[in-house]
């Protein structure tokens, strides 16, 4: 069964991949001038030497930096992962608790920057070279390479500051408790934050999609469609759709990475309590388990996207490991 | 009843030189065939050489930088560029060269039932074709050449069309096939249809056209009878006899020279460089004119 | 139909693409050196003049120590042109040899280094760059090391894709038939083959170099406080944005945005330019 090798084989890459990461990041925040002990207790810990020395015989702070990772990966892998010294609680938790509001963010702008970007990139390549298209194209460059957190400063200021229409940070109103925050707020205050971080792909998706429209309209296949009275509507429904949604949606997994760093920038502009203000805070506060975490969740984040579009190449494509003609 | 008619059909391709020049490249130059109902006509021709400008002219398929001039006739009605969007698809079928002409992505069934057509009908069309029901789900990189082209073949009688316009549709098949797919042709010209068949192959053309039309330089030189095809006598043009003599069957005596590259085609005569029967009435231009039942654009001709 | 190719860029075209490459070259270079020349007094601190909106004498406003903001900004985005300039050359002549090693060598030598540009990859960038500059205990050294160490991974695949085209070409044969060694072949016929597509790619690599570098600057990764950065701007912008001081945050991000979508048309239109192929539009 080819697909399944190929799949396979995606898999495999991806776990020798992020095992790479885990020990390159380990190498990068060793290297730190961050003094270790000071990393896993913070500056001004009251505790004693007995409970330091467990410390560094846990984490094998004494031992070479081999060993030291070791230590690590063999708790890491038992769901230790060290405690925060910025939130003062289990790095795992922290992550956990915060995945969760920067994934719905995450997804909200995925979702956001993918449907409109797309729609608006089949529209200007059939509109293409009129005024509409023009406009479009030319938005959609100054999108691409707009900071996302200037962004995130203007429509802050517009939509929150000036017209009032949306609060200026945070991920629930000031003074609820947690229970009585409720789906309604939380879009609320997700609204700006995901805007801004759907700024960058849309204008990516767009540009791609167009292009790739545009190209497939000189192909044979939609002079033969239009040979045989398909008209341009048509042509879009039944060819166009066809030939590019696959790579569109393709394109928007692999942007996983860039959300990523979005969300740090997104997050840090709103005060959104998602893992993006996490690992400022962390780096910042030379937090080291909680940005070793981070790091590798974030690469395990980028590589199920990788993952998700190479299962949905798999599954769609039907050329992909199939190469059989039929002679008769 | 003429289905269709050109007159001085004349297509160019506005260029960009390297540098500031800009001009025209023309492709098609003065071509003038018609095509009856209930009739084959082939127009033959060497590889490259343009016929495929004449087939997209026709549909009203050409690039946008296409200039097309001269005067179209369907069913004896103006053929402007609207009409054919209206017509093609409907009224006027096309087929094209290649697998390429199908979408990648779209089962071959589909694909044959096009945006009007029913399943029946196609189901119906793949049995005559000899293509088996499981064609149906198979997508066109799945298909074996031949199967393809029966695929194009069926999805041209989909239309139920008046007008037939095929470039190249044999390459790829068997003899057999070809043969075969040549009936098909047959039959639907036996219909009432008109097919416009385009090939580099005269064989094909003269194994099943009424006419054929001897395709020279982005312009028909001569439309003969393809009995006309068995003596060198019967032909018109100095072109087409040399052509025939040219044929491996006929002793394979060359001529000397090349045909002129689209845009380098000489003022009058496209073939006098080439003609042992040039005159000076060789430059100005020469018209199409009816001679024995065919027609020649020749002034010498007799 | 193909007919369009032949022709290449129009005149027209030609001219068009050199007056787009000519202008914003100007620009860009134009606030590289007014940065380098501009003296400290120039955003002196002035509290007679602190948060004053856009007007005369201080056409971006001023901050809230009274500095024109126009030259700050001017000062810190040649800064961050100069270390992208840096950027783009560490990164670009790793590439260089990274992708050019690859394509030459295949084999186990390619996965390596295919397996190195997946591995960059997968850690989002700006994930990365934290966790260098932080390596590097952050401030401008963090901060210029970051962004040049990672910039390589596209365009690593860029020039690998370029060699491939004509490892298998007649004349790359014939000189290893001649005994040349794989790296005499690399320098003599690689290195002039990718040497086009490379440059576009150094160019297009300044517009990431200094997004970047803003971006962890505006974090805190970068360029300290004290210094006129963008991200230094912005960041300091974010505690006066609730009170109207909308052009602390407009202005400077426009001058960013700016220079990042000049270096994208430099680097599209000299593509053009190179290989007129490419260019339907």
């Amino acid at each position: 069964m080819p697909r399944a090798r190929f799949l396979g084989k995606a898999v495999f890459r991806m776990l020798t991949l992020l095992a790479a990461v885990s020990v390159l990041s380990f190498i990068l925040l060793t290297l730190s001038p961050v003094d270790p002990m000071t990393a896993y207790i913070g500056s001004d810990s009251t505790l004693s030497q007995e409970a330091r020395e467990e410390i560094a015989e846990h984490w094998g702070l004494n031992d070479a930096p081999v060993k030291r990772f070791t230590a690590w990966a063999g708790n890491f892998l038992r769901g230790d992962w060290g405690s925060s010294i910025t939130y003062k609680k289990p790095v795992r938790d922290v992550i956990l608790e915060r995945f969760q509001y920067s994934i719905a963010l995450i997804f909200l702008a995925w979702a956001l920057s993918g449907v409109l970007g797309y729609a608006l990139g089949m529209a200007s390549a059939a509109k293409r070279g009129t005024l509409i298209d023009k406009a479009v194209k030319t938005c959609c460059l100054a999108m691409q390479s707009a900071p996302t957190f200037w962004v995130g400063l203007l429509v802050l200021s517009l939509f929150a500051v000036k017209l009032g229409w949306f609060p200026i940070g945070l991920a629930a109103p000031m003074g609820k408790t947690a229970a009585e925050v409720d789906v309604a707020d939380r879009i609320y205050h997700m609204a700006l934050p995901a805007l801004t971080l759907s700024v960058l792909g849309t204008g990516k998706i767009t540009l791609y999609t167009r292009q790739k429209f545009i190209e497939i309209q000189s192909s044979n296949f939609i002079l033969y469609a239009r040979a045989r009275g398909e008209s341009a509507w048509e042509i879009l429904l039944r060819h166009g759709i066809r030939n590019t949604l696959l790579p569109a949606v393709t394109l928007q997994f692999a942007s996983f990475s860039e959300l990523f760093g979005g969300i740090a920038l997104a997050e840090t502009v709103f005060s959104y309590p998602g893992l993006g203000s996490a690992v400022t805070a962390a780096g910042l506060n030379a937090d080291v388990p909680l940005l070793l975490g981070i790091a590798v969740c974030s690469a395990l984040f980028v590589f199920a996207g990788n993952l998700m579009a190479n299962v949905l190449y798999i599954a769609l494509d039907p050329r992909i490991g199939e190469d059989v003609r039929h002679e008769m | 009843m003429k289905i269709l008619e050109l007159n001085d059909i004349t297509v160019s391709f506005r260029m960009y030189e390297r540098r500031f020049r800009k001009r025209e490249l023309e492709v098609l130059h003065r071509l003038s065939l018609s095509v009856r109902e209930g009739e084959i006509v082939a127009v033959a021709g060497s590889s490259g050489s343009g016929k495929s400008i004449l087939a997209h002219a026709v549909l009203g398929l050409l690039p946008g930088n296409a200039v097309l001039s001269g005067e179209m006739y369907y069913m004896g009605n103006p053929l402007g560029e609207k009409d054919k969007e209206r017509l093609r698809g409907r009224e006027i079928a096309f087929i094209p060269q290649s697998v390429d002409y199908l979408d990648p992505l779209m089962k071959t069934g589909r694909q044959v039932q096009g945006t009007r057509g029913t399943k029946e009908r196609q189901r119906q069309l793949f049995q005559e074709y000899d293509l088996g029901e499981e064609a149906e789900e198979l997508y066109p990189f799945q298909l074996s050449g031949g199967m393809a082209r029966r695929a194009l073949l069926a999805a041209a009688e989909m239309e139920e069309a008046r007008l037939v316009v095929a470039d190249e549709p044999t390459p790829g098949l068997s003899r057999e096939m070809a043969r075969e797919a040549l009936g098909h042709f047959r039959a639907l010209a036996d219909k009432g249809c008109g097919v416009l068949l385009i090939s580099h192959d005269i064989d094909i053309a003269l194994a099943v056209a009424d006419k054929v039309a001897i395709f020279y330089a982005g312009t028909i030189v001569e439309t003969a009878f393809a009995k006309d095809f068995q003596g060198e006598g019967m032909l018109r043009h100095p072109y087409s006899k040399a052509f025939f003599a040219a044929l491996p069957q006929n002793g394979f005596r060359p001529t000397r020279g090349s045909q002129p590259y689209a845009g380098r085609l000489p003022d009058g005569c496209v073939f006098a460089d080439r003609c042992p029967a040039r005159s000076e009435l060789c430059a100005g231009e020469i018209p199409m004119r009816p001679l024995r039942g065919g027609e020649v654009k020749c002034v010498h001709a007799t | 139909m193909r007919c369009r190719r032949h022709g290449g860029l129009t005149a027209n075209t030609r001219v068009r693409v050199a007056v787009y490459i000519a202008a914003s070259a100007l620009y860009v270079l134009g606030i590289l050196v007014w940065g380098l020349k501009m003296p400290e007094s120039a955003y002196g601190v002035d509290y007679s003049m602190k948060l004053m909106a856009p007007g005369a004498g201080h056409i971006f406003g001023t901050d809230f120590m009274g500095r024109d903001m126009l030259c700050r900004c001017v000062k810190g985005l040649s800064t961050s042109i100069s270390i992208a300039a840096l950027a783009a050359g560490v990164s670009s002549v790793i590439a260089l040899a990274a992708g050019i090693a690859a394509a030459v060598s295949g084999g186990k030598t390619d996965s390596f280094i295919n397996w190195c540009i997946d591995l960059c990859m997968g850690i989002p960038h700006l994930i990365l760059l934290i966790l260098i500059s932080f390596m590097l205990g952050r401030g401008t050294t963090g901060v210029t090391v970051a962004v040049a160490l990672t910039h390589w991974p596209e365009l690593a695949r860029v020039v690998r894709a370029e060699v491939l085209q004509i490892r298998s070409a007649p004349y790359v044969q014939a000189a290893y038939k001649m005994g040349r060694t794989k790296g005499q072949v690399a320098w003599g016929h690689m290195i002039p083959h990718v040497l086009p597509v490379w440059m576009v790619g150094v160019v297009l690599l300044f517009p990431h170099a200094i997004m970047h570098e803003a971006s962890i600057t505006f974090l805190g990764f970068g360029l300290p406080a004290e210094e006129p950065a963008i991200g230094v701007i912005l960041s300091e912008s974010m505690q006066y944005i609730s009170t109207g001081k909308w052009w602390l945050a407009l202005f400077p991000g426009l001058l960013l945005l700016a220079a990042v979508m000049l270096f994208d048309v430099i680097g599209e239109n000299l593509k053009k330019l190179m290989d007129p192929g490419s260019a339907q539009e």
